[in-house]
């Protein structure tokens, strides 16, 4: 249990830092770009509008630091983060709303998907060292230093520009109504195959070469010995001892660089126009919409921690050790 | 199964000595031997080169505007043209330097901030390691990528070197995390403890006893963050958040997506670009393997492929790991 304990207090810990941070880069900005949003808007903001703006971009100086920021919680706490420019008026936690379950259906299943396939690989390659397999290593290492942008606008240039074989941006035909139909799940699969495809291509290599790492090094203990030794067939050994025990540095290094990684699949959102977080980060940043800057960070982070502490609860499952503890 | 029953019998025929004539001066160019580290090291030449002398180099002002407009390589454009018929070569060329100058601001200054937190937390232990370690566990858990860009989006005007910094300010977690994990673990260490019985001063225990047993962590700490503030500064430029009117091969992407490149199939925009980019990452990735496998022999072997192996004589099986400069030397 003092793990978990351990674990939920620096969770608290970090999102409390998340939205502290969030308080604080508009108020440690020169200039006030914010006011000068609002004076380009005055007579389409309401008062409460208005008012809840100034909380949150920190516009009103009277105001004491302390004041401001026991503000700003009372607004978050309420869900209010303000009205987006870009979507006027619409409210940032409304335009977060619709683009959340794009985001999580799309990276969440890609990563785990990369995750899965790229462990699977690199327990393959590992096991099997020396062999041809070795040859992926220098392809994963390249492509590990492949932004994960520049993947997605190759993958559109060949795909669906040159074969057109998908749809090169969007995430289901524009032509469809939304809905529980099996034609328009058709048409988000046909839509969404290409950026998964992309972000499992990219992100793929970490996890072939940690897998790998671990395997060889794992393959040397001496249960892995023993295990031979008493004869059990190879696939049990791979898989019963040496691949269950390096599995665990794989799932607390999943936790560690899913900020990374949820950082690069959004940007490929932003190649695909796939209305997603990351879109809507993208068109805060080039329509200099600040409230839906702020509000789509803390969305991000808040569903990295929940993430993290869901790949926390992995772990224990897998290493009794951790449960133990206390 | 190729592995089988081999796997008790190992050891024995692991150290075959294959080439035993020249050992001796070559052991302390070790670092330079290692293959990867060479082919990294030349890349990183290459650019670094590119970027000094760059702007002299380039065939064209990069943003100077022609009539060949959007023609593919050719004689007079080795990488072709843009939408206003200018030079993309010259446009990476001269945008080199950006590149690399951002991503060494960054990396010295992360790589400072995480030596400093990292080294400081290990050392002191106790409460002031408590705090200084969740600080860095939160910056590692909180999206650097969003973090950067919510940042750069709200500054006025976002240059190399702004960007660089707010690169540092969320990217010095992982070294400080490496660093001040093994600093634990030097503490305690004999010639530590016994520094520390002479009486020496805190500080010249840290700069003379504990920082240069952490030379090679702090290096591929340094190149890792490198590959990092490249990266982000990339994709920073490409999706508009920083200027885009001083060149870096992020800017050429922008303009190459803005102006629909793909759509016109004019890859000789945006591939040769993102080539580089990939290029500088495996090379300085190369380095940092090859930092590894200079203080890790353990690696060494095992980063080497089945015809290198096969040519010292080894056969690889599971259940062993052949140290391979090591036992040739012995």
């Amino acid at each position: 249990m003092k793990f978990f304990v351990r674990r939920a207090i620096f969770y608290v810990i970090t999102a409390w830092a998340a939205v502290t941070i969030n308080f604080l880069i508009p108020r440690m900005m020169p200039g006030d770009p914010v006011a000068a949003l609002i004076a380009k808007n005055q007579g389409r903001l309401d008062s409460s509008a208005e008012q809840a703006l100034s909380v949150l971009f920190g516009l009103d100086s009277h105001a004491s630091i302390w004041t401001q920021y026991v503000q700003y919680w009372r607004l978050l706490l309420h869900g209010n983060l303000g009205l987006s420019f870009s979507y006027f008026p619409t409210p940032v936690v409304e335009v977060i709303k619709q683009s959340l379950p794009w985001t999580i259906g799309l990276v969440g299943i890609a990563t785990v998907l990369s995750f899965v396939i790229g462990t699977l690989i690199g327990a393959g390659i590992g096991w099997r060292r020396g062999t041809w397999a070795d040859m992926l290593l220098p392809v994963s290492t390249f492509f590990q230093a492949v932004p994960y942008f520049w993947l997605g606008l190759l993958c559109i240039a060949l795909f669906s520009v040159k074969l057109g074989w998908m749809p090169a941006s969007g995430s289901y035909d524009r032509s469809m109504v939304p809905a529980l139909t099996p034609e328009f799940a058709g048409s988000v699969i046909r839509y969404g195959t290409l950026p998964a495809l992309t972000i499992v291509l990219s992100s793929i290599a970490g996890w072939i070469l940690g897998m790998r790492n671990m395997m060889v090094t794992v393959s040397s203990e001496d249960y892995v010995t023993v295990a031979h030794a008493k004869g059990l067939s190879e696939r049990r050994v791979m898989f019963g001892y040496a691949a269950r025990n390096a599995i665990l540095p794989q799932v607390s290094s999943f936790a560690l660089s899913l900020g990374f990684i949820v950082g690069g699949t959004l940007v490929m959102e932003m190649v695909f126009s796939y209305q997603g977080i990351g879109w809507a980060l993208y068109t805060a940043v080039s329509n200099h919409d600040y409230p839906l800057m702020q509000g789509t960070f803390l969305v991000i982070t808040l569903s990295v921690l929940v993430a993290n502490a869901v790949a926390d609860v992995v772990y224990a499952l897998l290493d009794p050790r951790t449960r133990q503890e206390g | 199964m190729a592995v089988d029953t081999t796997a008790l019998t190992t050891g024995a025929d692991v150290t075959a000595p294959v080439r035993g004539a020249r050992k001796g001066k070559r052991r302390r160019l070790l670092f330079l031997r290692n293959a990867k580290a060479i082919t990294g090291m030349a890349i990183l030449g290459f650019f670094g080169v590119l970027a000094v002398i760059g702007p002299w180099i380039a065939p064209y002002d990069p943003s100077a505007v022609s009539t060949a407009i959007l023609k593919p390589p050719s004689a007079q454009h080795w990488l072709g043209t843009t939408h206003l018929g200018q030079d993309v070569l010259s446009q990476i060329v001269v945008g080199t330097r950006g590149v690399m100058v951002v991503g060494l601001i960054a990396g010295v200054v992360a790589t400072a901030m995480g030596v400093l937190i990292g080294v400081t937390a290990g050392y002191i232990g106790g409460a002031g390691d408590e705090t200084l370690s969740a600080l860095s566990n939160v910056f590692l858990v909180i999206p650097q990528l969003p973090l950067i860009i919510i940042i750069a989006g709200q500054l006025p005007s976002a240059g190399g070197i702004t960007v660089a910094m707010v690169i540092a300010l969320t990217g010095w977690a992982w070294g400080a995390r490496v660093l001040r994990a093994q600093t634990l673990s030097l503490r305690r260490r004999d010639f530590v403890e016994a520094a520390r019985a002479n009486g020496e001063t805190t500080w010249r225990i840290i700069t003379s006893e504990i920082l240069p047993n952490l030379t090679a962590i702090i290096a591929s700490g340094f190149v890792g963050t490198v590959v990092f503030a490249v990266l982000s500064q990339i994709t920073l430029a490409f999706i508009g958040v920083t200027s885009v009117s001083s060149w870096n091969w992020g800017t050429v992407l922008f303009w190459a997506q803005g102006n629909l490149a793909l759509q016109r199939g004019a890859w000789w925009w945006f591939v040769p670009a993102g080539l580089c980019i990939a290029l500088l990452g495996t090379g300085l990735t190369l380095i940092n393997f090859g930092i590894d496998e200079f203080v890790n022999p353990r690696l060494r072997s095992t980063g080497l492929n089945a015809g290198s192996l096969r040519r010292r004589g080894i056969r690889p099986r599971v259940g062993f790991t052949p140290v391979v400069h090591e036992a040739k030397e012995q």
